[in-house]
């Protein structure tokens, strides 16, 4: 399509105004106001010792979450484009439901399942295994949320790769192993990436559901965000902004790092 | 080593791929199957690989049966219509590919992946990666690649298929060569009869995951089984009870004994042969091809009446 020069000019500006009042602005304004009370504030903030808790216990799930997502993801990605069952487009539904549910609701039947009045609740007592108000529940919540993010972006990947370098591979006198390391793991790395990358973002972002599993308990159950939620509701807005800014830094530092490596797939 | 196959079924839900298939491949050989699409060809390379298994029947390689041993260890080498390049791998990576799964030593890969380049032509290409080969280097590396781990047979699934036509020719006559030098049991797919022809020491016909036909190329151009193979072979018209080759067809300006009248359409000079185009008396269309020489003799033009025959040798219509 060719569009004339005023067109186009008119339709950049429409596209950066519209990325900078819905995302550039909002997200530039929490780091303004992190810093606007000096340094030392920030410090104050990021020191204490619910902060430092929050941070680990963030990362903590976090990267539980995408390791275990990921794994599922590939594994999952694999069974529904080179499998041959017949139950696949059942599996292929079911991974959306977490993109398709309120993640409230997710947190709501974690403690259906797992509180002390819910399914196996009685036997976690028994065992000694806490899953709700600990970060286990926490864990499967965010597990949950994340899941559908590397599977989607996998899977496309792998259909357009085709099955015929696979074939080659064994052909070649490569093991199955061999030849998922050597031959699919290389073809599908930068879907696989980009749905990390989703992965993480959504992992360490997770508000709704953990807050019902958590039970925001400040230094045990408090993530990140739930700090962020704590502290603006204490009229602490420049811990809230500090905790905020932190919590972004951290997700564009794992975005910096994807585009870095990965500079196929920003062309063009 | 000898292929040989008995008795192949395999379908796919209630299409009949392969349908009851017999076949020996000479060792040393240089095979082709040859027959329309979706006539099975393609899938009988693919149970000879090992990439399908087949619903009954035996496949044996070199002797050894084979439907027990995974593609990995069946001793094949396998060309892909679409190359099937590694496209994250260089050109060297891909034909060591073989031989790196099997962890021998970095000295004689280096070796044997040199002397294949060598062989293919592409001896300034290992760092290149696939995409920045040509379709036709991109297929001779897939060969190097499958050449590279010493396979007792070599299997290509219409390796020229996405190449254009000139190239197609090339390394067609190129591939000849190849298998004259190396001695690998080759078996090609192909829908191309011209390509089978000029490569092939057996051509194996088939239609309908059935073989038709499986002889030296002179042998089934010359005697074909059925009339569908003769169709199948090259153009053929249609004079009285008999089918014949264009080129076979007499044409004649006098009434003779057997001949059957027609009425020029069309003539068409090729160059070094020209093509008339004939309505029947009898109803139907057929049509001679003629040397220049012969034509100028005739001095044809359209809505002339001529007199066709057949060869004596024609083949008869089996109805």
């Amino acid at each position: 399509m060719t569009v004339t020069r005023p067109a186009r000019i008119g339709l950049r500006v429409i596209a950066l105004a519209y990325l900078a009042l819905l995302l550039l602005l909002p997200v530039g304004l929490v780091f303004e106001k992190t810093f606007a009370q000096g340094l030392s504030s920030v410090w104050t903030a990021l020191s204490t010792p619910a902060a430092i808790s929050a941070f680990w216990l963030t990362v903590e799930i976090g990267v539980i979450a995408v390791v275990a997502n990921t794994v599922f993801g590939v594994v999952c990605a694999l069974v529904l484009v080179r499998g041959r069952g017949r139950a696949r487009w059942l599996l292929d539904v079911v991974i959306e439901v977490p993109f398709v549910i309120s993640p409230v609701i997710v947190g709501l039947s974690l403690i259906l399942v797992y509180g002390t009045t819910g399914w196996f609740g009685k036997w976690l007592a028994v065992h000694g295994i806490a899953v709700i108000f600990n970060p286990l529940g926490m864990i499967l919540a965010t597990v949950f949320v994340s899941l559908p993010f590397v599977v989607r972006e996998v899977a496309p990947v792998l259909r357009e790769v085709g099955i015929e370098q696979e074939e080659a591979a064994a052909t070649l006198g490569a093991s199955r192993l061999q030849t998922f390391l050597r031959v699919t793991l290389p073809s599908i790395r930068w879907g696989l990436a980009y749905g990390i990358v989703l992965t993480t973002a959504r992992a360490l972002g997770e508000f709704g559901a953990v807050l019902i599993v958590s039970g925001n308990i400040a230094g045990k159950t408090q993530t990140l965000p739930l700090l962020v939620d704590t502290r603006f509701y204490n009229f602490d807005s420049t811990g809230a902004y500090t905790a905020g800014a932190l919590l972004a830094a951290i997700s564009i530092f794992v975005l910096l790092i994807m585009t870095v490596t990965a500079p196929d797939r920003r062309r063009l | 080593m000898a292929i040989s196959l008995h008795d192949v079924h395999k379908s796919f839900g209630d299409f009949k791929a392969v349908d009851g298939v017999s076949l020996e491949v000479p060792e040393g050989s240089l095979s082709a199957l040859l027959g329309p699409s979706g006539s099975g060809k393609s899938t009988l390379l693919r149970l000879i690989a090992g990439l399908e298994q087949p619903d009954h029947g035996e496949i044996a390689i070199g002797g050894d049966p084979a439907l027990a041993v995974p593609p990995q260890r069946r001793g094949i080498g396998f060309v892909f219509q679409h190359y099937a390049a590694f496209k994250h791998m260089t050109v060297r990576d891909n034909v060591a590919f073989g031989l790196s799964v099997r962890r021998r030593p970095k000295a004689e890969i280096r070796e044997r992946v040199d002397e294949l380049l060598g062989i293919v032509g592409l001896s300034g290409y290992a760092d290149r990666y696939p995409s920045q080969l040509s379709g036709g280097q991109r297929q001779r590396m897939a060969l190097a690649r499958a050449l590279a781990v010493k396979p007792r047979v070599l299997l290509l699934d219409e390796p020229f298929g996405a190449l254009d036509a000139n190239v197609r020719a090339e390394l067609r006559s190129w591939l000849r060569g190849l298998h004259d030098d190396l001695g690998v049991t080759t078996l090609i797919v192909t829908h191309d009869q011209e390509e089978a022809m000029e490569v092939a020491d057996q051509v194996v016909i088939m239609r309908a995951g059935r073989v038709e036909q499986a002889g030296a190329p002179r042998e089934v151009y010359r005697r074909p089984a059925n009339d569908w193979v003769m169709g199948f072979l090259g153009p053929v018209s249609r004079i009285g009870a008999s089918l014949v080759r264009p080129h076979e067809v007499s044409l004649s300006l006098e009434p003779e004994d057997d001949a059957v009248e027609a009425m020029v359409s069309r003539v068409i000079h090729l160059g070094s042969q020209v093509r008339v185009e004939l309505e029947l008396a009898g109803g139907g269309e057929a049509h001679a091809q003629l040397t220049p020489e012969q034509a100028d003799e005739l001095e044809l033009g359209r809505s002339d009446i001529v007199y066709l025959r057949a060869p004596a040798a024609a083949v008869a219509l089996s109805v």
